[in-house]
């Protein structure tokens, strides 16, 4: 049985060149809106945050530093989609006629 | 049992990860894109909550709250001017997640072998990508000078800090036990991130957004291997390397390389430079410009970070409208690293209504620069510089550039021939064919549109 920082490692070099032939893609038209959901994205740290925070057997300090982590990553999360989607409703093919 | 359940919810939702950054590739399926990126996150946050281990939900949730409250103005009330800013700052608010929870995870478990080793790259690079993102910001938003600071010895000072912290990160892996060394550890990373940002000017933020984008996707990435969570380690590794195309790609298109951008404070070496002769500059007033566009039967305008800080997209949407109704063929012709971000100049002009399929990327329309009748430059200036091409003594010789100078005519809106931010003259600016309009953008434009429907009359 491969250990499990095997199996990660085998995780982390498929979803890097995934990553690589699936951003290569975009459209440079669409390169702001891309940095701003990979950005929603990468606050998956709140997986951490929630999990150190609700820890049955947490610390004080644990606790404060997980709350903190939990409050930033969120306001990552939101922010982060909620503009990358008011970007997007922005770009329109054609004018309104008139 | 749950467990399992969690495993599988993960699962999802790290395919729905990969599915919204493929559904980005076009503007078509981009808000699918959004939609699936915020499943995969509710999913991702749920699973968690499931989680054996995760009991006490109080906290959790008025970090929810606290953490809603403060994002959802951020996005719904900032200018679109100021996407730039909030992404730095929604990196450090990203990272700084990373690195508290490597630190509170150091404390609690205080872990050996490999744990130890990825927390002490996910409190690194945490640490570093959250003092260096809120440089950036402060940049950004022009709370801190936009210029590089740089002081003697500054590639050298960083260098030393730089690998003393590693090598306190090293000692930390091999002896997690030796508690005090943490404290130094996590501060050493934030004054590097400080340091590294500071020499790096405006010109060159492009290329450091992307950069610290793919540090934060890193840390996150390096939270999985810490926690042995796969979920981490994909949704990581997409960003990290979503970061470094971009930024690869911003380097490409100003011909330098990456420790260029990083060590090269661009905008400094150029002041001997500046020195040029006066020479003279045609100019034009807005009556004058109006009757060439007018009188044009293809007009190209290339803009630039100017017409951000101007505000201008609206006015140059009125001109759009005003020419196209007039049968005059406009197109925008969009330099990767205008602006300040990738992408910056498309979403400033779709904001204004401009349709996307009239916007152009450098390689598109360069062949279309001879043809066309008026080249109008709104707030660009270095990615026009045909400096570019000859001049070997200019600091941007190689750099891609849209070729303004083969139009039949180039109009620049500038405020003064003040040279720009690194400090390069632009010979655009004396040529013949060049007329120099000087004022605001946006009030320039505006007289620009007044005079329209007068010069029809005539």
């Amino acid at each position: 049985m491969p250990s499990d920082l095997e199996l990660a490692l085998y995780v982390f070099m498929l979803a890097t060149f995934l990553g690589l032939e699936v951003i290569r893609k975009v459209s440079p038209l669409l390169h702001t809106p891309l940095m701003s959901i990979t950005n929603a994205i990468s606050a998956i740290s709140v997986v951490g945050a929630i999990a150190i925070t609700g820890a049955g057997d947490a610390t004080t300090l644990s606790r404060v530093l997980g709350f903190i982590a939990v409050t930033a990553s969120t306001i990552n999360i939101v922010s982060g989609f909620l503009i990358t989607d008011r970007m997007l409703k922005m770009f329109k093919k054609r004018g309104p006629e008139k | 049992m749950t467990e399992h359940v969690v495993n599988y919810i993960y699962m999802a939702s790290a395919a729905l990860f990969i599915l919204a950054l493929k559904w980005m590739n076009s503007p078509a399926t981009a808000r699918r894109a959004v939609i699936s990126g915020e499943v995969g996150m509710l999913l991702a946050v749920v699973g968690t909550l499931l989680k054996a281990g995760v009991i006490d939900y109080q906290w959790i949730f008025i970090a929810f709250f606290l953490g809603s409250a403060i994002g959802v103005p951020i996005a719904y009330l900032m200018p679109m001017t100021a996407v730039p800013q909030r992404t730095a700052l929604s990196h450090a608010f990203g990272a700084l997640a990373a690195a508290l929870v490597g630190t509170a995870e150091y404390y609690r478990e205080t872990p050996h072998g490999f744990v130890m080793v990825a927390l002490v790259v996910e409190t690194l690079l945490g640490f570093l990508t959250f003092t260096g993102s809120l440089m950036a910001f402060g940049k950004l938003q022009e709370i801190l000078p936009t210029r590089p600071i740089v002081y003697r010895n500054q590639n050298i000072i960083n260098l030393v800090l730089f690998v003393v912290a590693a090598g306190l990160g090293v000692r930390l892996a091999l002896v997690p036990q030796d508690t005090w060394m943490f404290p130094i550890f996590a501060g050493l990373s934030l004054l590097f991130g400080v340091l590294l940002i500071i020499p790096i000017g405006g010109a060159d933020m492009p290329t450091v957004i992307a950069l610290l984008n793919s540090y934060a996707g890193l840390s996150a990435c390096a939270m999985g291997f810490a926690l042995n969570n796969k979920l981490l380690v994909i949704a990581g590794a997409l960003d990290g390397s979503s970061g470094f195309i971009l930024s690869v790609i911003m380097c490409k298109a100003m011909n330098r390389s990456f420790t260029n951008v990083l060590f090269g404070a661009f905008g400094q070496l150029q002041v001997a430079h500046a020195q040029l002769e006066q020479r003279n500059v045609r100019s034009a007033t807005p009556e004058e410009a109006a009757s060439i566009l007018e009188a044009a039967r293809s007009v190209i305008i290339v803009p630039g970070y100017g017409l951000a800080v101007a505000q201008a997209q609206h006015k140059i949407r009125e001109l759009f409208d005003g020419l196209t109704r007039r049968g005059v063929d406009v197109k925008f012709a969009i330099h990767p690293v205008a602006g300040r971000m990738p992408g910056h100049m498309n979403v400033l002009l779709a904001e204004a209504d401009i349709p996307y399929d009239r916007l152009f990327e450098m390689d598109d329309i360069n062949s279309e620069f001879p043809q066309c009748d008026v080249a109008l430059v709104v707030g660009a200036n270095d990615v026009t510089n045909p400096a570019a091409r000859h001049d070997q003594s200019s600091p941007i010789y190689g750099m891609p550039i849209l070729d303004v100078d083969k139009a039949r005519t180039a109009m620049v809106i500038k405020r003064s021939m003040n040279p720009g931010f690194a400090g390069i003259e632009n010979e655009l600016y004396y040529m013949d064919k060049t007329l120099m309009l000087f004022g605001d953008a946006k009030s320039f434009v505006g007289e620009i549109i007044k005079e329209l429907p007068a010069a029809v009359r005539a």
